[in-house]
């Protein structure tokens, strides 16, 4: 993606240098100045720390601190919240990216097609986007207490069997909460599908169903391969936001019940602030950022390998 | 498939349904804010006649207005020191093809791959020991910091696909750099300011961890870390509760209400690319 981008830049701007070489722009560049500092002081310095410390018993209140190796990551791997939080960070990934992409792909086929409210659809999908996260998992908290809507609507359905404790069964609450997360994510995974479906020539879609493809061949072998751009940003949108999920753990489960719920980026605040474990908590943040940057390297790769603009 | 015949009727009617069960949890918030406690509850906990009573309490009791009036400070400053920074960064950038511009630009872009959970707490102790723990200051540095690889990104691109020639034109005319920069290529980046207004005043307004951390301890709250106090205090109230999140959020349903075709466009072209 940057490096289309910049070769398209790189062309215009050798061709614009030959024919003007006498007057050329040249910005100050101390316009970077401030950019690079703040960027430096809450960014490229703090991270660097971390990554040192992670070899460390630095506790941020003491001067002086040793350099124990690989001691920390040593002891992630035998502490059960660790893993217990890893393995829910990636069921809750995985789930969220998964729904999110086919309920939001369907939702934009649906606001691509000639139906009269399709304006009014795109704004009521939208909506949670804009919402505070928190907010989302307060609302979903009442919806899903043992009393709340949603097991009033099940009752009221005759399927009154199906009632939960939503956010109170270890084995449900994980997936009540990937559940709210892509009810407030959804909409703008829609918006992005529907900017690339845009781009999607009628006529070509008719072509293929003259020839003989059904709606689910013309989605597989025509559509998909055309907005290939917005599903490679999509999958990555989804599977980074998820790996980093804290606000609706911290505020819907704190955790619970029993760990379920924990993720990496919830026990890493816990660690850091409730018990003061700064090690831990340090190279637990090392490893969520390697996961995530690996995540991110892998997609951007395909993306540019596609050669998508 | 051009024409509109029964089957899309089909479809449009499932879908109007999909959408109205998408929208009850917002017909939820607002009829147990609204609750009128002496009248009998019926679907969707709707209440009749509705009671303004839970959100005047709320008012009252959870601080939201001094909370609202710190998001909006610190909504404004970051999104104004934001486009100022990016946008002057970002011009050079652009404008200078050698090594050292695209490795500076890589370096920042390299930023939009760090997650930075492993800077919390170094970042956290140095915000400490140079005094700026439960100031507003605080959350801004951070959030101006956070979002320069995304916007420098967009700003840069944008510029390299951007003529020169109004640049020229007036460098010819005898304007310095600077002024340059501020009357003709600044005004020029109008599409990629707005988008970039709105990704991050929405991000900065709806960021819950970095007050969680900075001003968790003081008298300046914002509008989401109030409500998680508030919440911590009134837990089994939920009209209450429900009327300081609809106050909470007013400040963006009224945006989203008015500028909605904008805030779609801003989200579909600034993440696309």
């Amino acid at each position: 993606m940057t490096e289309t981008v910049q070769s398209v830049g790189q062309t215009a701007q050798a061709a614009t240098r030959r024919k003007r070489s006498r007057i050329g722009v040249r910005p100050p560049v101390w316009f970077l100045i401030p950019a690079v500092v703040v960027y430096l002081i809450v960014v490229v310095v703090p991270n660097l720390r971390g990554f040192g410390y992670a070899f460390t018993d630095w506790d941020g209140i003491s001067a002086g601190f040793d350099f124990v190796g690989f001691k920390n990551f040593a002891h992630l791997l035998d502490d059960p919240n660790t893993v217990s939080a890893f393995t829910n960070t990636i069921l809750f990934t995985l789930g969220t990216a998964l729904l999110q992409n086919v309920v939001g792909l369907g939702l934009a086929l649906v606001c691509n097609s000639l139906i009269k409210t399709k304006q009014w659809l795109r704004l009521v999908f939208f909506l949670p986007v804009v919402l505070t996260p928190i907010v989302t998992a307060y609302l979903w908290s009442y919806l899903l207490n043992p009393d709340g809507t949603v097991n009033e609507l099940l009752r009221q359905a005759g399927l009154g069997a199906f009632q939960q404790d939503w956010l109170g069964d270890p084995g449900i609450a994980l997936w009540s909460i990937v559940f709210a997360a892509v009810w407030q994510g959804v909409g703008f995974t829609m918006v992005i599908y529907l900017a690339g479906l845009q781009g999607v020539s009628q006529d070509v879609l008719e072509a293929a169903a003259i020839d003989g493809a059904g709606p689910s061949r013309r989605l597989f072998q025509v559509i998909l391969p055309l907005i290939n751009g917005a599903v490679v940003i999509n999958v990555l949108l989804t599977l980074t936001s998820g790996l980093k999920q804290f606000d609706l753990v911290f505020a819907m489960t704190s955790g619970g019940p029993a760990g379920a719920t924990q993720t990496l980026a919830f026990i890493i605040y816990k660690n850091a602030f409730t018990n003061l474990d700064y090690p831990t908590a340090v190279a637990q943040g090392v490893v969520l950022t390697l996961i995530v940057a690996v995540v991110a390297i892998v997609q951007l790769r395909l993306t540019t390998r596609k050669g998508l603009e | 498939m051009s024409t509109y015949t029964w089957r899309t009727l089909i479809l449009e009617i499932v879908f109007i349904i999909v959408g109205i069960i998408f929208l009850i949890p917002f017909l939820v918030l607002l009829s147990v804010a609204f609750r009128n406690p002496n009248a009998p509850r019926g679907p969707f906990d709707l209440t009749w006649p509705p009671s303004l009573d839970n959100l005047v309490t709320a008012w009252q009791t959870s601080a939201m207005g001094a909370a609202l009036l710190n998001s909006a400070i610190i909504t404004i400053i970051s999104v104004i020191l934001i486009v100022v920074f990016a946008s002057a960064a970002a011009y050079p950038l652009s404008r200078y093809t050698q090594r050292w511009s695209r490795g500076v630009f890589y370096f920042f872009v390299a930023g939009l791959l760090v997650a930075g959970q492993a800077s919390i707490l170094p970042l956290y102790t140095f915000v400490r020991d140079i005094g700026l723990m439960n100031t507003l200051w605080a959350v801004i540095l951070i959030e101006v910091g956070a979002n320069m690889p995304f916007t420098i990104f967009l700003y840069t691109a944008f510029l390299r696909e951007l003529p020169r020639d109004y640049e020229e034109a007036s460098q010819i005319d005898g304007a310095g750099p600077t002024r340059v920069f501020v009357s003709v290529v600044f005004p020029l980046l109008r599409p990629v300011t707005g988008t970039i207004l709105i990704l991050t005043a929405l991000g900065v307004w709806n960021d819950f961890f970095t007050p969680l951390l900075y001003l968790s301890g003081g008298g300046n709250k914002t509008a989401p870390l109030t409500l998680y106090t508030y919440v911590g205090q009134y837990s089994s109230n939920w009209p209450l509760v429900f009327s300081a999140l609809l106050l909470s959020i007013l400040p963006i349903l009224v945006l989203y209400v008015f500028t909605q075709r904008y805030i779609i466009r801003g989200f579909a072209s600034g993440l696309k690319g």
